[in-house]
């Protein structure tokens, strides 16, 4: 699904995020150092954080456009979000974590229903739990369950293995790479890990200070010497 | 003790609950606004409703008078088109009661729904919540002991109020003297005794209240 952002124009506290790119792949990964704005590329995407200009489309619909004062509010943009914290309800148990947003059987999509998902992740031993009570491996796939579950047209997450050890790294890995090969969802994946995002991703978008300083398939960004 | 000084205790109780169960929703609403929403004039809006926590209380039942007498702007329309007398009535002790509480319960409810992590609603909005939603199912339940325990000491606040009810509502047994009012003219009459015994059920009661507040409070700070 296409995803396009075009003179999009966000003010945050030390500069000017600007970013003017267009994908067409199933994974995309905002790439870059802490600070660049990833996260609040995320949170433009999401609807969570205002927007100075700029037009933002997903596919065919279009969620922002400032020149037509065009605004899908967050609740309608159909995207799942894992932010870096994961923002589990802490005073909800895990199903009702994951039925927040689960939508009806009339208008979900058949792929993301409830079994398939926490089969998936493997979390069907977790569901009476409290969310409180689990490792972190376990809220990350419940993160990521509760997002699915809201039959999202895109998913956004933001450094999933960035607060995780190398062991954990790889099993969350494996969970992502089965995400993105089981469901038909666009992915946006923002990292600041070569090997994760070769892992992952099939185009790139690298972003320094706000800027947009490459864009185009992983291997061919990543092959120029300016990013090693 | 006697039936006058039940009737008193009682009194006192439930008017105190009843004005803090008034103020709770708008109390609410204005503590969400000023904790979650950016808006002109919000720094005015957040001085005046601070104002009666550091005014003479008896101004503040000085203002509520002129409002509410046969001849303020609001007294003058609850007479004339509802047939409703305010100042020196018991409606008028559960209004100077609310307004002085008031700030308590914004404040309270404000830093509580402060306290509550945004990225958890904003989560609930991409999942697909309206705002009716997400406050009610994410926010509320996350301050809940925080907006207790404001409830609670805005509880308090009410039941030893004593310097805008004398002004609004005067002192009258049996209709208007609350344990504060009473144990103040029990005084001034020389009886020490029923005094003393008002004063240690108002002790009483205001401690357990601030202890219950300040057990929640802390422990809302802790799960912050």
């Amino acid at each position: 699904m296409k995803l396009v952002l075009h003179k999009v124009r966000v003010t945050l506290s030390d500069f000017e995020l600007a970013v003017d790119v267009e994908t067409d792949s199933r994974v995309t990964a905002i790439f870059g150092p802490s600070g660049a704005g990833k996260t609040s590329l995320l949170d433009v995407l999401a609807g969570v954080r205002p927007v100075q200009s700029g037009f933002i489309a997903v596919g065919e619909r279009v969620l922002l456009d400032t020149r037509k004062r065009w605004f899908v509010p967050t609740r309608e943009r159909q995207i799942g979000y894992v932010p870096q914290d994961l923002a589990l309800f802490p005073h909800l148990s895990v199903r009702q974590n994951l039925c927040y947003g689960a939508k009806d059987k009339q208008t979900a999509n058949p792929l993301f229903n409830f079994d398939h998902v926490t089969e998936v992740l493997e979390i069907q031993g977790l569901i009476a739990r409290r969310v409180t009570d689990l490792s972190g491996g376990e809220k990350q796939r419940v993160a990521l369950a509760r997002a699915l579950l809201s039959s999202p047209r895109l998913l956004l997450l933001d450094e999933p293995l960035a607060s995780v050890d190398d062991a954990l790294k790889a099993k969350i890995g494996a969970y992502l790479l089965r995400v993105r090969d089981e469901f038909p969802v666009t992915m946006v994946y923002v990292t600041h890990d070569r090997e994760e995002t070769l892992l992952m991703a099939d185009d790139i978008v690298v972003l320094s200070s706000g800027k947009v300083t490459a864009a185009g398939p992983v291997r061919e960004i990543l092959a120029r010497s300016a990013l090693s | 003790m006697s039936a006058a000084e039940w009737q008193v205790v009682w009194f006192t109780a439930w008017v105190s609950a009843l004005s803090t169960l008034v103020i709770l929703p708008p109390g609410l609403a204005v503590a969400w606004l000023l904790a979650r929403r950016q808006w002109r004039g919000k720094s005015v809006v957040e001085t005046v409703i601070s104002l009666p926590l550091v005014m003479p209380p008896v101004a503040t039942g000085l203002i509520l008078l002129n409002w509410l007498g046969r001849y303020g702007w609001a007294g003058r329309f609850l007479h004339d088109r509802l047939g409703i007398d305010i100042v020196f009535t018991w409606r008028a002790v559960l209004i100077a009661l609310g307004v002085m509480s008031f700030p308590l319960l914004v404040r309270s409810a404000r830093v509580a729904f402060e306290h509550v992590n945004p990225r958890l609603e904003q989560i609930a909005r991409t999942l697909g919540a309206r705002e009716r939603r997400v406050f009610f199912t994410i926010t509320a339940p996350l301050a809940l002991r925080g907006i207790i325990g404001g409830t609670i000491l805005a509880f308090a606040r009410a039941l030893g109020e004593f310097g805008a009810t004398i002004m609004v509502a005067g002192n009258i047994p049996g209709k208007t003297s609350t344990l504060s009012l009473a144990i103040f003219q029990l005084v001034q009459l020389g009886e020490d005794a029923p005094a003393y015994r008002l004063l240690a059920i108002s002790v009483a009661l205001e401690f357990l209240a601030v202890w219950v507040s300040e057990y929640l409070m802390r422990s809302e700070k802790r799960r912050a």
